[in-house]
């Protein structure tokens, strides 16, 4: 029947855009934090979008300023920065069926690719959904992100005081945490992200900016890559990356 | 060339390289079970490492400041299920107040 399929699909639609708001909506003031970041760190405004636009990453956007603006080198902030996007290969896998068309086509979808148009886009159950969800959200995401960029540099450039005043400090490692909550419901996810933090910890005092997140990184891939990493819920993830 | 316009072309392009594999080379195919397992866990590490050392580290220096408040509501808010925005902003919030009294 035409006409009913007509309401569902409108129906869909709209529940699609109540999903990609609420998400786009979150995103907005991780924007301007990030741009306020990025101005202090001694970014440029056009470096601040450029990263925003063209890396379009967020937690790997702050990870790369955050270790520019402590004095750590071009490769530790390159190398973490990237290592923050490793997860991007499996959203790829994830996504790929759905982001059908010609190569030049599903390279260009491929640059929306980020936690939230795939966490919408892998929600829907129908793969033309699932197309629209990823473009729609990854679309608002990317609108948003860059022009909260923009407003935070500006808004915040050489206000370092401001930024602590009004505890704008403590949003970046608010932001880490709430990306973080949902996996921790799971035990290996939960030991994962004890042993990472620890190890990170740890090295603060003994390593330059940028490597102790990369050792927590390369410590659990060590530990689950090793030759006896064949049961992960059961091994003690903890004890081997530390 | 500065060193962030270096770490912006370096990343801009392993980035792309990393979100397009799957949906240019990859199709239908899944990866290895092992390595598919340990791309699912590093974004916890990850995130851990980077939520603890943007708390308490201050170039090589462990410090415990009102970040360590802000990081600690944030946490309690996220336990109570609040939305992303409300998370971020009790969190400067409760740092920002911590300041004021200290």
């Amino acid at each position: 029947m035409p006409l009913m399929s007509e309401v569902d699909d409108a129906a869909r639609r709209r529940a699609i855009h109540r999903q990609a708001a609420s998400i786009v909506a979150a995103v907005a003031p991780f924007g301007i934090v990030f741009g306020a970041a990025a101005a202090t760190a001694g970014l440029s405004l056009l470096q601040a979008v450029g990263f925003s636009s063209l890396v379009f990453g967020g937690s790997s956007q702050f990870a790369a300023v955050e270790i520019l603006g402590d004095g750590g080198s071009i490769a530790s902030a390159a190398i973490a920065g990237l290592l923050l996007n490793v997860r991007s290969l499996a959203f790829g896998v994830i996504m790929a069926p759905a982001l059908f068309g010609a190569w030049w086509h599903r390279g260009a979808m491929s640059q929306l690719m980020i936690d939230e148009s795939t966490a919408v886009g892998a929600a829907q159950l129908e793969r033309r959904w699932r197309r629209y969800g990823y473009l729609v959200a990854g679309l608002g995401v990317f609108v948003v992100w860059n022009l909260t960029t923009i407003v935070g540099h500006v808004a915040f450039a050489g206000a370092g005081d401001l930024i602590t005043d009004l505890g704008l400090d403590a949003a970046g490692p608010a932001a880490f945490l709430a990306l973080l909550w949902p996996r921790l419901s799971a035990t290996s996810q939960r030991r994962t992200a004890i042993a990472g933090a620890s190890v990170a910890l740890a090295l603060i005092p003994f390593a330059p900016p940028g490597v102790p997140i990369l050792a927590a990184m390369c410590g659990v891939a060590a530990a689950r890559l090793g030759p006896s990493g064949e049961d992960p819920d059961t091994r003690r993830t903890g004890e081997r990356a530390s | 060339m500065s060193d962030a316009t270096i770490v912006l072309i370096v990343m801009t392009v392993g980035t792309f390289a990393l979100k397009s594999a799957g949906p240019l080379v990859l199709g239908d195919r899944a990866l290895p079970l092992r390595m598919q397992q340990l791309v699912d866990l590093l974004p916890a590490a990850l995130l851990a490492a980077l939520t603890i050392v943007s708390t308490m580290g201050d170039g090589r220096e462990v410090v415990i400041d009102a970040r360590l408040v802000g990081l600690l509501v944030a946490g309690f808010a996220l336990w109570r299920r609040l939305p992303f925005v409300v998370v971020i902003v009790v969190a400067a919030a409760a740092t920002a107040l911590t300041r004021l009294i200290s």
